[in-house]
């Protein structure tokens, strides 16, 4: 049972039941290295004996920082042993962020990845006052830093080793003490709309999860997960820590974060998890490259892709799949669908998952049709990570599945979705009054989206439930259906819709600089920046009929009217987008005030002063003017997805 | 295999690496370079400036042999190396980077690298038709050393492409890979970061300075780029129309009235950039 285990022991357990047993695989110098499940648990206990040694116990907090490395998860076990609470952080995050999470957290160890990461702490040093101990990975260009506070890995774990010589049962016993409600991990939130803030969580609320995605999903020991994800998201900490430990699978590490792609298929994973935004930038990859590719390709794929469609709407919809269609979809698979995910590293994948965001349902309904066993899971970092997931057989774009067994889910009388299980996070760090707010008295955790559980007790989820809006004559609006449908188009690479308290609605775009780029260099366009691609008359009518494809499929009232294509794109550095690429949408609201009453006020540009953020923080004024588009009414269409009729009002009531 | 780190820079013995004394180099009637001495410690970063036409690469080209000086000599650790042939000065462990990118562009960026460590090889025609045995051993152990270079160098995800289709930055570092895997005990870099934008240059910087710190390489550089020279370089020589007019730490060379006249520019306008 999830409920009387901590991750360390459950470490401890693994090594001695099956030690030869690949636990992680990191790809170094080109060749996949395994660590056996005893060599982790060496690791480990080196690592925590190192830090104990440095005065390390329990209550302090461990931060790591960098992208996946097997050296980062020794570390946070390693906290984790000696009672301690690993804090991973965003290592994409600039300095001010960073040093705002480690300060909260009151971080006392970081153990940083490389030079980068090391040097972008001691930067923050001053501003840190309980961090004691920095520990770096790779000493490339490390190695004449004169930092009393400074230490290698390779040198932490002698000391470890000197440490445990002295004190043998001492890591022994300090794990067998672990309390399974003890906190283990502090997971920051991205924040759509204020400050990060630390979700607490403890062993028992990580397994707990791990018990019901493995309990519900099958998951297996031989099972091959590839941990690509930032270390910091909590989807990452529950496949990678969680459930990796608690089946006993294998986990595998990236060479770099531009080889995950060449990795993936040289691993073919069993098991996959990505944000809505991979997907949706590998559908647009996949798109372009067959434009790209010869008449003969080209007219293949997308003939294959038409059939597949029809066939996975006629699955999804429960009609029976017409015999000469169901042929098709036999050749296609052996000419088209196999290799394609054989491409893309899913020839061996049997688990697929979507989670974070919503899935623009054309895209999901893609890697379905292609074979891929695509599938939504649910979940708030404020209830470990994950909380429900489509059973298979049972999966449309639509909903985000069942809970797993043990959680139970329910829709209060403003239509926002409560969720009670052992996954309930134990507060937020050092905010006790948010912490109240967040669970009602009787344990149910307030997820904050509005939702409702269909006739096979699917949830639904609408929207944020403080943005589903009513425009001006009383229809609902939920922006993130219609923001959904419009990033279907390779040409959209991000949007924000607006009509709440409105007469119609509009759009702000950012095109995908990538398709748009390449469309344009096919239409003889010629551009030298984003910004000047973006104000090009042509790529403006090209998104307005991007944006008549996506109003064909809506009713009349929540067709998009207006619209802007932005002169940049939203960057998580602006504070636009979270680092998890969710839309913060107050902000942009707030920050393009000037564009929305352009909207209204039926003004066909606007004057535009933005502030952007370099990579190293300094900052510089932007000044430019934009044109808007109109749009025409799209004909309302017949068959407008059940999606729109149901899912608003309910939204609404 | 890769040579032994030494100790930094800083306390490095005052062993001279390489010397060149009083070299002189003519092209019919034009004088590239007279009459100029340096000398190389053991693990600095050297660098060689001057404007355009000062006889910065003659000098270089002189020290790799693919020049013989008309008169004056050049040794590399005591040994006279003034009439060596190229093949003979990179068999003492000298490597160099090109002003214009030398690479193989047909090639894979690991088969360019690979390249790198012919020198080294020592299986035979023959043995290597059979392959297995002994050539199979050495290329094992010669790809890791490759690999270790496409880690230090962050070249993972580009192993597999042909050069030709690379970045000119990638491609500069990739010339700098093959120039490592011969593991030098002197480097000589012509205008590493020439053609490139800031923040290739700061990389490129960041390279340099790594492969001095971690095998203690010495490194002659030439580079036209002020900032860059003036921040990584122990010690800085000034050539102006084939001759050298300063030597001496970059602090000293920036306040040296002779190179601000002559490279610099008059009334010293240089110096905010150099700073």
């Amino acid at each position: 049972m999830s409920g009387d285990i901590t991750l360390p022991q459950l470490l401890r357990r693994n090594s001695e039941s099956f030690p030869e047993r690949p636990a992680l695989r990191e790809k170094d110098r080109g060749i996949w290295q395994t660590y056996s499940w005893r060599r982790y648990w060496e690791e480990v206990r080196d690592v925590a004996q190192g830090l104990a040694a440095r005065g390390f116990g329990p209550g302090d907090k461990l931060s790591v920082i960098g992208e996946n490395r097997p050296r980062l998860y020794f570390a946070q076990l390693a906290a984790m042993s000696l009672g301690g609470i690993a804090v991973p952080v965003y290592q994409d995050a600039i300095a001010t962020e960073l040093a705002f999470v480690l300060d909260h957290a009151e971080t006392s160890v970081v153990v940083a990845e490389d030079q980068e990461q090391v040097d972008k702490i001691l930067s923050l040093k001053d501003a840190l006052p309980h961090l004691k101990l920095i520990v770096y990975d790779d000493p490339r260009g490390l190695l004449n830093y004169d930092e009393p506070i400074l230490e290698s890995f390779a040198a932490l774990q002698a000391a470890g080793r000197e440490f445990g010589a002295a004190n043998p049962d001492f890591l022994t016993a300090s794990i067998a003490a672990g309390d399974p409600h003890a906190l283990a991990l502090f997971s920051y939130t991205s924040g759509t709309t204020s400050r990060p803030k630390g979700v607490m969580l403890s062993h028992a609320n990580l397994l707990s999860v791990a018990e019901g995605i493995a309990a519900a999903e099958g998951i297996r020991p031989n099972d091959e997960h590839l941990s690509y994800l930032p270390m910091a998201w909590i989807g990452n900490s529950v496949f990678s820590l969680a459930l990796h430990n608690w089946v006993g699978m294998t986990c595998n590490f990236p060479e770099k974060p531009e080889t995950v792609q060449r990795d993936l298929r040289e691993l073919g994973p069993s098991l996959c998890l990505a944000p809505p935004r991979y997907w949706e930038s590998t559908l647009t990859a996949i798109t372009v490259r067959a434009a790209d590719s010869t008449w003969f390709k080209r007219r293949l794929f997308g003939f294959f892709r038409d059939i597949a469609e029809r066939v996975q709407l006629c699955a999804t919809e429960g009609r029976p799949v017409p015999l000469g269609l169901r042929l098709m979809r036999a050749v296609g698979e052996v000419l088209v669908y196999a290799p394609l995910r054989d491409q893309l590293g899913l020839r061996r994948a049997r688990l697929v998952y979507t989670g974070g965001a919503p899935l623009g349902p054309d895209t999901f309904r893609f890697f379905r049709a292609i074979g891929v066993n695509l599938k939504q899971v649910y979940g708030a970092t404020e209830l470990s990570g994950v909380c429900s997931a489509q059973p298979d057989g049972e999966v449309d774009p639509d909903t985000v599945g069942r809970v797993f067994p043990g959680i139970e889910v329910r829709i209060d009388d403003d239509g926002e979705v409560l969720v009670r299980s052992g996954g309930v996070f134990q507060g937020y760090y050092k905010q006790p009054e948010e912490s109240r707010d967040a669970v009602t008295e009787d344990g149910w955790l307030k997820t904050g989206d509005a939702g409702f559980l269909d006739r096979r007790g699917h949830l639904v989820i609408v929207d944020r439930a403080r943005d589903v809006g009513k425009m001006e004559d009383g229809t609902a609006l939920a922006p993130q259906f219609l923001e959904n449908k419009l990033k279907f188009s390779p040409y959209i690479g991000e949007a924000v819709v607006f009509g709440d308290a409105r007469p119609f609605v509009a759009a702000i775009i950012a095109i995908d600089a990538a398709t748009v780029g390449n469309w344009a260099e096919r239409h003889n366009i010629a551009y030298t920046s984003f910004q000047d691609l973006s104000a090009r008359a042509e790529v403006r009518q090209l998104i307005r009929d991007e944006i008549g494809k996506c109003n064909a499929s809506v009713p009349a009232p929540i067709q998009i009217r207006r619209f802007l294509v932005l002169n940049k794109e939203f960057d998580a550095d602006d504070d636009e987008i979270t680092r998890t690429r969710k839309i913060r949408r107050r902000f942009v609201a707030e920050k393009y005030a000037a564009i929305i009453d352009a909207f209204y006020r039926e003004a066909t540009n606007v004057e535009l002063s933005a502030e952007i953020t370099y990579e190293d923080g300094r900052k510089t004024m932007l000044h430019s003017t934009l044109a808007i588009g109109d749009v025409d009414e799209a004909t309302a269409v017949a068959d407008a997805p059940r999606l729109a009729r149901e899912r608003v009002p309910a939204a609404a009531g | 295999m890769a040579p032994q780190p030494i100790t930094p820079a800083a306390d490095a013995s005052n062993e001279i690496l390489l010397a060149a004394t009083g070299v002189s180099k003519r092209f019919g009637g034009v004088r590239a370079v007279e009459d100029v001495s340096i000398a190389v410690r053991r693990g600095e970063i050297a660098s060689i400036i001057g404007p355009n036409g000062a006889g910065k690469t003659s000098l270089l080209n002189m020290i790799s042999g693919f020049y013989r000086p008309d008169s004056g000599s050049i040794t590399i650790e005591g040994v006279d190396t003034t009439r060596f042939r190229p093949a003979q000065i990179a068999a003492l462990g000298i490597a160099r980077t090109f002003q214009n990118i030398a690479l193989f562009g047909g090639m894979t960026v690991l088969d360019n690298i690979m390249l790198g460590r012919h020198v080294r090889m020592k299986s035979g025609v023959l043995s290597s038709f059979i392959y297995w045995g002994l050539a199979q051993k050495e290329e094992v152990a010669h790809r890791e050393r490759v690999e270790e270079l496409i880690d230090f160098l962050e070249l993972q995800d580009l192993r597999k492409q042909p050069t030709s289709a690379l970045a000119y930055g990638l491609r500069k570092r990739v010339e700098l890979a093959r120039a490592l895997a011969l593991d030098p005990k002197l480097l000589l870099l012509d205008e590493p970061m020439g053609g490139m934008n800031q923040e290739e240059k700061e990389d490129m910087a960041r390279y340099v300075i790594d492969v001095n710190e971690q095998w203690g390489t010495t490194i002659i550089l030439i580079e036209h780029d002020m900032a860059v020279v003036m921040d990584i370089s122990d010690r800085v020589a000034v050539l102006d129309r084939g001759r050298k007019i300063a030597e001496g730490t970059p602090a000293e060379v920036q306040r040296n009235p002779a190179v601000i006249r002559a490279y610099l520019g008059a009334g010293g306008e240089g110096r905010g950039q150099a700073a």
